[in-house]
């Protein structure tokens, strides 16, 4: 069975048919890349996935359960959790307590507990510690050690999108939705993230719905490829399949193009 | 060209290897960005040094140096000053911290903030007072006015669930005004609203307010003076304080931070947006219900006219001067602000920090460091040679003296030109020296100092002849401004804040 599967969705702002009777699913255990030129509604999926944007019809099913119309912070918690195009770090708080932070969902201790210092509010730190520090070693050297206790600003650009996928990592998440994670990296910079996507799927176990535009990417790390163009899903299949379909083709590079080729 | 290629070489030799990795990682990889950002928060001199000191001392060394004093300020000083100083200082520290917590950690913007102070005040009065008849005892009404406070907070919350910034500040603004309209008119008058069951009731005494309020009764141990209410507001503050540092630390502070950096991320990162909001601002709500309490009883009244805007500025420039979000700030902050006005009542407190604001804001504002040298010196030997030529020719314009100055005052006279009679020529040197300051504005480089001499000459001469004489009035006011604008210049981020980045 799917583990994420979205059913004929569809979201319109205004006028606008942004997604058209999508259907689309991710199976556990899979990386399945979102491609399409820009405004293709790639992004806005993954807003509707993850409740920032409400479903106009159809519905969104994780593991069996419907979660299209809950909130946001209630999807990440059934599983789902992301990262953003533009980054969104909580900057001036240290490296550690980004993570920490958004173990938010499966700790308990209320404000109460917390001022007394009563006991679980206490033993729930040291969970949660473990648990960011474990997560940030997933990053080996470039998140480790004295890293912790700085600003997330202080992180360069690469790092702070590792530390936004340690970040949604820490909600206990199955399913990680990457948007655009090798967007304004260096060659080498995307070459890590390629393997590291890899490993987040071998070694960690997590399925993974991205989003990206080196097709270099895609094509090194992708099980499945969805294709948008104006909402509606114009191929799917393997990265091979979909990029040499006509409709893709088309969509990146405008009819004319085809016609003068053939 | 031998000799540069040996040169070369030495320097390779010499860079270490570690340093050589760095290099070889280039401009732009995170190694290099990392250095630059410990470059640059490390701090070299003095203030390096008190900064590493402080760092190294823990969170309990911190509450001890803060509170220290003012476990010792009642045995050295008078009730009065210890009302003054010591108990509105430790209140507004407490009524700080609250709204801290609301602004600092959750930034949400609460207008309506000294609402809740009063609504303690009143709730208390209510309960425990010879204006109502009742009398319960404070251990019980305390917790209940706290707790009934904290839940208008929820009420006035739940119906700006989803406003921020802005709308949330209209909305909690017209609260305040709200409250104070009705605690002007529920006086069970002609007017007053008839309430189900009980019909109409004098709840607070309109525009007199609650007379009468007892003083506090806690398990049969009376509060009467000052010192009793000043060390129950220190033990109540030192508690928030350490219960709020442990909450700051814990995942509801954490993610009341994460709401206040980026709403939608938080919400995203499984953090109840809505819900956090709440209880931030239940929490300040309850907070400030707590020091109302402590506010009527020490007066034995609540007054409409007591819970205005004003304080709520003054609120607000306590945790602002302190810092946004930093628990030790409040205290800091509620110090200044409550403690330089009075301090500025007497005319030889003013003139150490008229000069001193002076002082400090030329050395902050001139580089390099030997600018400002060059100004105080020359200021001093400029105003030693006007005296001594006035001294030979114009005998009246040195015949005056300073009163109350000291040590300080007679060296003064000896500067400063004291005409003896300074209506006149003392509001020409006003306007003289408003006009210089335009001048200093419009100069650059080496004119400005050579400008700066006469001018800050022309300021001393104005402030011993004109200025200090109305120094419990406007004047007073002037300083205190002038001061915060020190401050704010040197520390722009609050006392014990930590500058905060936004974009990068």
């Amino acid at each position: 069975m799917a583990l994420l599967e979205l059913r004929n969705v569809s979201k319109a702002f205004g006028g606008l048919q942004v997604i058209d009777r999508l259907d689309m699913h991710v199976n556990e255990g899979e990386i399945v890349s979102v491609i399409g030129p820009n405004g293709a509604g790639k992004t806005t999926v993954f807003n509707l996935i993850t409740g920032i944007f409400r479903v106009d019809s159809g519905e969104i099913v994780f593991e069996g359960e419907k979660v299209s119309g809950l909130s946001p912070h209630k999807i990440t918690n059934h599983g789902i959790a992301r990262t953003f195009q533009t980054l969104r770090l909580f900057l001036n708080m240290t490296v550690l307590e980004n993570v920490m932070a958004a173990t938010y969902g499966h700790t308990r201790a209320s404000i109460v507990e917390a001022m007394l210092q009563l006991p679980r509010s206490r033993r729930e730190e040291r969970r949660i510690k473990a648990l960011a520090e474990e997560k940030l070693a997933f990053f080996g050297e470039r998140l480790a050690g004295y890293r912790h206790d700085q600003p997330a600003y202080s992180l360069s650009y690469a790092n702070r999108r590792r530390l936004e996928i340690a970040r949604a990592m820490a909600t206990n998440a199955r399913l990680l939705l990457l948007d655009e994670p090798a967007a304004g990296m260096n060659p080498h910079e995307t070459h890590e993230i390629t393997e590291l996507i890899g490993k987040l799927r071998d070694d960690a176990g997590y399925s993974i719905l991205v989003i990206e535009h080196d097709m270099h990417v895609v094509e090194g790390i992708s099980n499945r490829v969805v294709a948008l163009d104006h909402g509606v899903k114009i191929a799917e299949g393997s990265f091979d399949e979909v990029a040499t379909h006509p409709l893709v083709i088309e969509a990146y590079l405008g009819a004319r193009a085809e016609a003068e080729a053939v | 060209m031998s000799s540069q290629g040996g040169h070369q070489g030495e320097d390779l030799t010499a860079v270490p290897p570690e340093r050589l990795d760095a290099i070889e990682a280039g401009v732009g990889t995170d190694e290099w960005v990392a250095q630059a950002e410990e470059r640059r928060i490390a701090r070299t001199g003095l203030s390096g040094l008190v900064q590493r000191g402080w760092e190294g001392i823990p969170p309990a060394g911190h509450l001890a140096i803060l509170m220290g004093p003012f476990v010792l300020f009642p045995f050295i000083t008078n009730e009065g000053n210890l009302y003054r100083y010591g108990l509105l200082t430790l209140l507004y520290a407490l009524l700080a911290l609250g709204l801290n917590v609301v602004v600092g950690f959750a930034g949400l913007l609460d207008l309506g903030y000294v609402a809740f102070f009063g609504c303690g005040a009143y709730l208390y009065g209510i309960m425990a007072s010879g204006h109502t008849g009742h009398h319960l005892a404070a251990q019980w009404a305390i917790p209940i006015a706290t707790v009934a406070t904290g839940l208008v907070g929820l009420l006035l919350g739940l119906t700006s669930w989803r406003l921020l910034g802005d709308y949330l500040a209209i909305v909690t603004l017209f609260f305040l005004q709200a409250f104070v309209i009705f605690v002007n008119n529920a006086n069970g008058g002609l007017n007053d609203f008839s309430y189900p069951f009980v019909g109409k009731v004098d709840l607070t005494g309109g525009a007199n307010g609650l007379d009468q309020i007892d003083p506090f009764h806690l398990f049969g141990l009376h509060i009467t003076t000052t010192k009793g209410y000043y060390f129950f507001t220190l033990i109540s503050l030192t508690l928030l304080m350490t219960m709020l540092f442990f909450v700051n630390r814990s995942r509801t502070g954490r993610a009341w931070r994460a709401l206040r950096e980026d709403p939608l991320a938080a919400e995203t990162m499984t953090i109840p947006v809505n819900r956090l909001k709440l209880l931030a601002f239940m929490f300040g709500a309850a907070t400030a219900g707590f020091s109302g309490t402590i506010y009527g009883a020490v007066q034995s009244g609540a007054f409409p006219g007591d819970y205005d805007v004003g304080l709520l500025i003054t609120i607000y420039a306590i945790v602002i001067l302190g810092g946004l979000g930093s628990i030790g700030g409040v205290v800091i902050g509620a110090l200044i602000v409550n403690g330089a006005p009075e301090l500025l009542r007497s005319s030889a407190n003013a003139r150490f920090l008229f000069y001193g604001v002076l002082v400090l804001a030329l050395f902050i504002a001139l580089r390099p460091w030997y600018k400002p040298l060059i100004v105080l010196f020359g200021t001093v030997a400029f105003g030693f040679a006007v005296h001594g030529i006035a001294t030979a020719v114009w005998s009246r314009g040195t015949a005056g003296h300073i009163d109350g100055g000291g040590a300080f005052g007679r060296g003064l006279e000896h500067w400063v030109l004291l005409p003896a009679r300074t209506n006149t020529i003392a509001g020409w040197a006003y306007f003289a020296l408003v006009a210089a300051a335009l001048v200093l504005t419009l100069v650059r480089g080496w004119w400005r100092v050579v400008v700066l001499i006469p001018t800050l000459y022309l300021a001393a001469f104005v402030w011993e002849n004109k200025l200090v004489e109305q120094v419990s009035g406007a004047t007073r006011l002037i300083l205190l401004g002038a001061l915060l604008v020190v401050i704010m210049n040197v520390r722009p981020a609050g006392i014990f804040g930590t500058s905060r980045v936004e974009i990068v």
